[in-house]
């Protein structure tokens, strides 16, 4: 440990940090939520199966869009552009680097895993376990700088959840209706609508970047609103990632007939 | 409503020191830095700390409580229990002078090396106009009292000394966003925040705002919206064609 | 005597707020070499607690406002005994040196047409007062030290130095000014971190050392306020002027114990905030005096109206000068409709939405919830006087702000004269940027104005030493003080027996303690070395607190009469004959003497500025023969 001691005249304490709170919980916290999400995602994509409901129209968030040649009947809105290239390559995977990359090099998931898997730091005046430090001035962490493309690449993905949640309004018999996994589905695409217009990103493109916002008027308007999202984008990271999860999880129930989905209206 | 408390003080100077114990009385509705003070004029007349205005508007007493950056006269004694020992020593990062008394230089240094406010040319004083919409933002950074709390509490350079030579901290960081921002500045600085001021260092980690006693939302108002400025520059090929067919 | 540091400089400046910033500058721009030496760190000075904002009539947000008004207010303010060149020259230059900020990069509330807003405050006729919410003391102080930074940066560019021409001495105190035949040399000092000694060589000092309020037990000062800069003229021999006017601001915090004193800023009154009693009352209605009753309202219907309509209705009484609301309030909580920590209700939660205080006023949103628990927007404040400015200071001559010592000059809260008995909020921080410009320039004239520099006599130099090491030798005397304990015992006294209401005989009293406190400071004597010792710091400030004390005392007991910022239950009356005279205080051996000087008289044309009527609660009836008279 560099801190405490050697020639840079600071005051002498040895011990790593002097804070009694429970300063560990939160980075614990958030390294299992981080780690059974990841777990859940690759059981799911892997499993290729269970992620489309036709009487209800109900397609799971990390199967859509569907693009391959293998998705199942039906859950193929937006046509097959990719062949089938084995059991391997199952259809999230033409899509997850995208909704991945977004995630990941999102500044809050930054700070959340920058904190609680590489340590640096774990928390506020808790000194860190490496000897150097470089931050995000290098290949690869120098990439996270373009985090603004997959900004725009998580928009069309979002209208996509939209259009899922949209047609999911179908009743057993064709015509409109409403269930339990429809309302899930339309929370689910709110929260991630919300997650996305709150990026960082999105606060610079739509006004951040002026200089004179009363010359802007339109655009100080859009990012005075998502400036008030933006400051809820940590618990919206949270909602979104835990609602993604769950959406996914009912539709599989309901998929594989564990559960049957619970029917408000037709 | 007084009670006696376990006090533990880092006393000693850049050559050693050591936590040294105390046992002080404490009264309703006293801050950390009357604790101090009282040690002054009853049992330790040359403790040395820094204050001045004892009201948290000068970010003269900065130092750290049970581990936490604080400000000493805005940290209530009623945040404690009665029976919790108190540990206050002095800012880590910086070198220390005596007891809780840091060598804060590095961050004046650092303050000359921004550039600037640049004013534009032909504008009289008096003809500044300016809508309050437009300087908003540079305020919010302006309610900075420079306790160098988020400076010390970063962990670029609390961790890694060597940093300091390259790494201004989320105080000139901040600086230079809300000359950025300032509606009627003309230097352009978003070169040399990355190049010669460190932004890339800073990994968002919000350390800085956690400690930040003004509630200055450091890193979401002003280190993130420079690094985006210093993306739309640097890293983003879009607008680099886009500035291109502008200029053209 | 080992080897002291030492530099030399064209002009020195001991003071890092406002008035010494603002001096350094001008200096600097006049092609000097200036040093800034303070006690704290840069950016810390006092001047960085000032909230409400700074007064300067721009006009801005009504257009009728202009220097004249401000100068009519000012003199008012004090009770006619400002300097009025003073006065003058305060209300012509402010609006300048307020823009002059804005091109340091400040950055002040807008009004909607893009200028500087302004806001109303006690005393002041219009929306006088430039701000930014709460903190304006924070952004003058900020922009001024980046001004400096930024020249700095011009003689790095030129020269590869950042400190060719402005070096900043921080934390750094000086204790006593050398001279050579009569003018000044330099000045001595310690460095606060490692106890070695420094001096100075310098053709010109200027004095911005700020107040004296560390002398009295509930103030709104900080450490940094014990007087040196007026301890350091006296013993230079420059004289004091107006140092029985302190001014005690109504609005300090009462409860909890150990932020008695704090300062809670007059805009909450000027943003509509009301004094109320236990009862309920507001009871300023029963405190406007007759020199007022035209300008005040009477009725509370008249009073609220005048927040939206001011043209038409007279002010709310709550924004009275200063030393009338400090007086009402004292005597509510003496008369038993107090509150039960001793003060009176300040209330503003129920006159503007939350969401409108917590804009307005966010450092007293933070400020009530962090220190007293108490939610602002929710319940009314509890507050009490506070020992506030020193009206009093150094006599300077208006128009270069020197002193009576050639080389010496002052700005600032350290020169006297400009306030007169009273000041009017946000009049302090324009009064720095005024008179610190011109004290810079007169400094840098005078120093091209001399043939040859002065000498330092190296005996001067080792009494000065000796002077500030006494108190580690203080335990060889015999008998042997805490300085903590004697600073608290000045505290005590200044505060009961020299206060906000005084009495001939408890002034007598005070100054008998003083006396006693003169000795045992002597015998004050600090452990451990002289590295970053604040028991040794405090020992050599409490010499400086007890001398300016002395002056407040002396002065007080002579005064017989009230006015502004001195109040005599003795003498409860203005008395005209009092005003036409300034109390003038000079070193007399280790005491003061004082001494009754004229007051010049006003120009006539500012004068005339002044109707009749009004001129004639303050001057006698000769004074005024043939001004105002109807043809
Ligand atoms: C809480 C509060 C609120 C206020 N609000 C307002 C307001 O809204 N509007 C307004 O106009 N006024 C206000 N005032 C008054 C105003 O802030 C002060 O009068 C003014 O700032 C004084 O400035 P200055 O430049 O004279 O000195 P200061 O800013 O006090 O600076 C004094 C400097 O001198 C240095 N110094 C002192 N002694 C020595 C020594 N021996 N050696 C070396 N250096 C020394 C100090 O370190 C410091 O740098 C307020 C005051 C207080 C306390
Ligand atoms: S957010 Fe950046 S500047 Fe702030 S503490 Fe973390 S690394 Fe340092
Ligand atoms: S930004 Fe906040 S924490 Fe950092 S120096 Fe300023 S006030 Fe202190
Ligand atoms: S999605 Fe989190 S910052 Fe862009
Ligand atoms: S003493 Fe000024 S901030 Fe604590």
């Amino acid at each position: 440990m560099t801190a405490s001691t050697g020639p840079t005249g600071r005051a002498r304490i040895e011990a790593r940090t002097l804070r009694t709170d429970r300063w560990w919980l939160s980075p614990l916290l958030t390294a299992a939520g981080l780690t059974a999400f990841v777990v859940y995602g690759l059981v799911r994509t892997f499993a290729n199966a269970h992620y489309w409901v036709p009487q209800y129209n109900y397609l799971a968030p990390f199967y859509s869009p569907c693009l391959s040649e293998v998705c199942v009947e039906g859950s193929a809105h937006f046509g097959r552009w990719f062949p089938d290239l084995g059991w391997l390559i199952t259809p999230p995977l033409f899509v997850l680097p995208f909704v991945l990359g977004f995630r990941f090099t999102c500044y809050y998931y930054r700070k959340a895993y920058y904190r609680s898997f590489w340590l640096s730091p774990p928390a506020c005046a808790v000194a860190e376990p490496h000897s150097k430090y470089t931050g995000e001035r290098r290949f690869p962490l120098v990439m996270q700088n373009l985090h603004r493309y997959f900004f725009y690449a998580a928009i069309p993905v979002a209208s996509v959840l939209t259009y899922d949640a949209v047609i999911a309004f179908k009743g057993a018999d064709g015509g409109v209706g409403i269930g339990l996994g429809t309302l899930i589905m339309l929370v689910n695409v709110a929260l991630i609508w919300a997650y996305t217009l709150s990026c960082h990103s999105c606060r610079h493109i739509v006004g951040g970047k002026l200089t004179h916002f009363s010359r802007h008027p339109v655009r100080y308007r859009l990012w005075t609103l998502v400036s008030k999202l933006n400051g809820k984008h940590m618990q919206l990271a949270w909602a979104s990632l835990i609602s993604v999860g769950l959406t996914d999880l009912y539709v599989a129930l309901v998929a594989s007939g564990v559960l049957t989905d619970l029917r408000l209206f037709n | 409503m007084s009670y006696k408390a376990n006090f533990r003080i880092w006393r000693g100077d850049d050559e050693g020191g050591e936590l040294a114990d105390f046992v002080v009385e404490v009264n309703e509705g006293e801050v950390v830095l009357d604790i101090i003070h009282r040690l002054q004029a009853t049992q330790a007349p040359d403790l040395a700390v820094r204050w001045n205005c004892k009201a948290g508007k000068c970010g003269s007493c900065s130092a750290e409580i049970n581990g936490r950056p604080r400000l000493l006269c805005m940290t209530r004694m009623s945040t404690f229990t009665e029976d919790e020992t108190i540990t206050v020593t002095p800012l880590r990062t910086f070198p220390v002078i005596r007891d809780l008394v840091t060598d804060v230089s590095y961050n004046y240094v650092k303050a000359r090396e921004v550039p600037s406010f640049k004013p534009p040319e032909g504008l009289k004083p008096g003809e500044y106009r300016m809508q309050q919409v437009d300087v908003e933002r540079s305020q919010e950074f302006r309610k900075c009292i420079e306790c160098f709390l988020c400076q010390n509490t970063c962990h670029v350079v609390r961790d890694h000394d060597e940093n300091k030579e390259s790494f201004s901290g989320p105080r000139f960081l901040m600086r230079i966003s809300e000359l950025e921002m300032h509606p009627l500045d003309t230097e352009d600085r978003v070169e040399t925040a990355q190049a010669d001021h460190g932004l890339g260092f800073c990994n968002i980690t919000k350390c800085c705002t956690d400690v930040c006693p003004e509630h200055i939302q450091i890193t979401d108002n002003a280190l993130i919206p420079l690094k985006e400025r210093v993306a739309d520059r640097r890293y983003d090929p879009m607008q680099h064609l886009f500035r291109r067919i502008r200029k053209q | 005597m080992s080897e002291i540091e030492r530099h030399a400089y064209d002009v020195v400046v001991i003071g890092a707020g406002g008035a010494g910033l603002r001096a350094a500058i001008e200096a600097r721009e006049q092609g000097k070499r200036v040093a800034i030496v303070c006690k704290s760190l840069f950016g810390k000075a006092h001047t960085v607690m000032a909230e409400g904002g700074i007064a300067a009539a721009m006009g801005n947000v009504n257009s009728r406002d202009n220097w004249q008004v401000h100068f009519r207010d000012t003199m008012r303010g004090g009770k006619f005994l400002n300097n009025w060149r003073m006065a003058e020259l305060h209300a012509r230059e402010a609006p300048d040196r307020v823009w002059e900020l804005e091109t340091y990069g400040a950055l002040f509330d807008r009004t909607k047409d893009g200028r500087i807003s302004q806001r109303n405050f006690g005393g002041h006729e219009y929306p006088r007062l430039a701000h930014v919410g709460d903190r304006t003391g924070l952004e003058l102080i900020r922009s001024l030290q980046q001004q400096i930074v930024s020249l700095q940066q011009q003689d790095f560019r030129d020269s590869g130095d950042y400190e060719a021409r402005i070096r900043v001495f921080a934390e750094c105190t000086v204790t006593e000014l050398l001279k050579d035949d009569g003018a000044i040399a330099g000045a001595f000092g310690y460095w606060r971190e490692t106890g070695r000694f420094v001096l100075f060589e310098a053709p010109a000092v200027v004095l911005a050392t700020g107040g004296v309020g560390k002398s009295f037990k509930v103030t709104s000062n900080s450490w940094e306020y014990t007087g040196d800069g007026h301890a350091l003229a006296l013993r230079a021999g420059a004289s004091l002027i107006n140092m029985e006017f302190i001014q005690f601001h109504p609005t300090g915090m009462v409860w909890p114990p150990s932020v008695k004193g704090i300062l809670v800023t007059e805009s909450v009154r000027g943003d509509g905030g009301v004094l109320r009693n236990s009862e309920g009352r507001r009871f300023m209605f029963d405190y406007i005096p007759e020199v007022f009753k035209d300008k005040y309202a009477d009725n509370e219907a008249e009073a609220d109206r005048w927040y939206t309509d001011p043209d038409s209705n007279r002010r709310p009484p709550e924004l009275l000068p200063r030393d009338e609301v400090a007086r009402a309030i004292n005597s509510e909580v003496k008369a038993g409709r107090g509150t039960p920590h001793g003060g009176v209700f300040l209330d503003v939660s129920t006159r503007l939405p939350a969401e409108e205080i917590r804009r307005r006023l966010p450092s007293m949103h933070h400020q009530f919830k962090e220190l007293a628990d108490v939610d602002i927007t929710a319940e009314p404040m509890e507050v009490g006087p506070t020992c506030h400015y020193v009206m009093g200071g150094v006599e300077v001559e208006p128009d270069t702000a020197q002193s009576r010592v050639p080389g010496l000059f002052a700005a600032g809260e350290v020169a006297g004269g400009m306030h007169g008995s009273n000041r009017l909020g946000g009049n302090s921080l324009s009064d720095l940027l005024v008179f610190g410009r011109r004290a810079g320039l007169g400094a840098a004239s005078y120093v091209d104005g001399l043939s040859a520099r002065p000498a330092i006599s190296q005996s001067d130099v080792d009494s000065a030493a000796q002077w500030a090491q006494a108190p580690f030798n203080a335990a060889e005397g015999g008998e042997v003080e805490n300085p903590y304990t004697v600073h608290t015992e000045l505290q005590q006294s200044m505060n009961d027996l020299v206060g906000i209401i005084r009495k001939g005989g408890e002034i007598e009293q005070a100054l008998e303690n003083l006396e006693q406190l003169k000795i045992r400071a002597r015998n004050a004597a600090v452990e451990g070395h002289r590295q970053f010792n604040p028991g040794w710091h405090l020992a050599i400030d409490l010499r400086n607190m007890i001398l300016v004390s002395e002056c407040v005392a002396r002065a007080a007991l002579l005064r017989t009469e009230s006015r502004g910022g001195h109040t005599r239950d003795d003498y409860p009356g203005m008395d005209p004959l009092w005003r036409k005279q300034v109390l003038r205080c000079e070193a007399d051996g280790d005491g003061i003497a004082v001494t009754s000087l004229p007051q010049p008289e006003m120009r006539s044309d500012l004068l005339d500025l002044f109707e009749r009527e009004e001129l004639q609660k303050y001057y006698t009836d000769s004074e005024l023969a043939g001004h105002g008279e109807l043809p």
